[in-house]
């Protein structure tokens, strides 16, 4: 266990500044071992850019780099996002 | 509301503080005004932004700490001694200063009194704070919902919001402290950190399917989340927020 690990909701402005909804009620499935958790479930690890890990195997989700006017959104590891539309 | 609430990009408010309330030693109450706060549901969060003379930003998520309330929030801080801006927020801001804020954010981690119970809340130290909206929403909407909060804190002295949680304590609220470096010399409360234990003791017991929030430093957070879940609550009922040390 990772004292600096966050989760989720630590970055749910930052989520919904880059998708305009609410983020962390949505469902991401794991593409590695196929778990199903809300984004704010997840592992949230903070360096000079986000990593989301999946809760249940640790595999990387989604990781995010901002800087003032672009996000750059990386999707590894996540098989479904299921978004409240 | 809620709906308004969830969609939509997010614009920064400017934020006039109307109050400052020491809660302990290092923590203090805001209360903030916000025209055109589009309301709020218990446990969300709002970002705060700072900006210094010279153009330099920073921003920081912290917990809303009241219950819905028109264009009125509460943000209870905690001062981190080589923080960036809980020092500012907790020791320079006075009545009339302005700051700017977005919000609010999250879903996840929220209870709406329309949920209903049995509820568990479990918090370690300043984790109490978005538990403690979730409180005031009840006490607000009168519901009677069967509702227990196990509160761990350093002393009884580092107790957040003490006074008002003896006054809440009854009307199906139950308030358990425990008490992990100092007690009072009468004290025959629990004296040590949350183990899986006490939480069976507090109860609801797991048949019940209580909602369960657990908030506080991420090795608390950890340690009662495995342990309510090796004592048979359902993980998709026990909702976590972590707070770290970078959230100075």
């Amino acid at each position: 266990m990772d004292a600096l690990m966050l989760d989720g909701n630590a970055i749910a402005g930052l989520l919904q500044e880059v998708f305009a909804v609410e983020m962390t009620t949505a469902l991401g499935t794991c593409g590695g071992c196929g778990a199903t958790n809300a984004v704010g479930a997840t592992h949230v690890y903070r360096g000079a850019g986000i990593v989301m890990r999946c809760p249940h195997c640790k595999n990387a989700l989604v990781t995010i780099v901002k800087d003032e006017t672009r996000a750059w959104i990386g999707f590894p590891g996540v098989r479904t996002l299921q978004v409240t539309v | 509301m809620a709906r308004a609430a969830v969609l939509g990009r997010l614009t920064w408010l400017v934020a006039e503080v109307v109050d400052v309330v020491p809660e302990t030693d290092g923590v203090k109450t805001i209360v903030f005004d916000v025209p055109g706060w589009p309301g709020h549901r218990a446990g969300q969060h709002v970002d705060v932004r700072l900006t210094a003379e010279d153009g330099y930003q920073a921003q920081r998520s912290y917990s809303i700490a009241s219950a819905p309330d028109a264009s009125r929030i509460e943000l209870t801080v905690e001062r981190l001694d080589d923080g960036e801006v809980s020092p500012y927020l907790t020791e320079e801001l006075r009545e009339g200063d302005q700051i700017e804020l977005r919000g609010p954010v999250g879903g996840y981690f929220v209870w709406e009194p329309s949920q209903g119970g049995p509820l568990l809340l479990v918090a370690g130290g300043s984790g109490v704070v978005p538990l403690m909206a979730m409180l005031r929403a009840r006490e607000t909407a009168g519901s009677d919902a069967e509702t227990r909060l196990l509160l761990s804190s350093r002393g009884w002295d580092d107790v957040i919001y003490r006074g008002e949680l003896e006054r809440l304590d009854g009307d199906g609220l139950t308030v358990v402290h425990t008490l992990t470096r100092t007690q009072p010399q009468s004290w025959t409360g629990y004296a040590r950190r949350v183990d899986a234990e006490m939480l069976a003791e507090v109860g609801p017991d797991p048949t019940e399917r209580p909602f369960v929030y657990v908030c506080g430093p991420t090795p608390f957070v950890e340690a009662v989340a495995e342990a309510l879940v090796r004592l048979g609550h359902a993980p998709q009922n026990v909702k976590t927020e972590r707070f770290g040390p970078t959230g100075g």
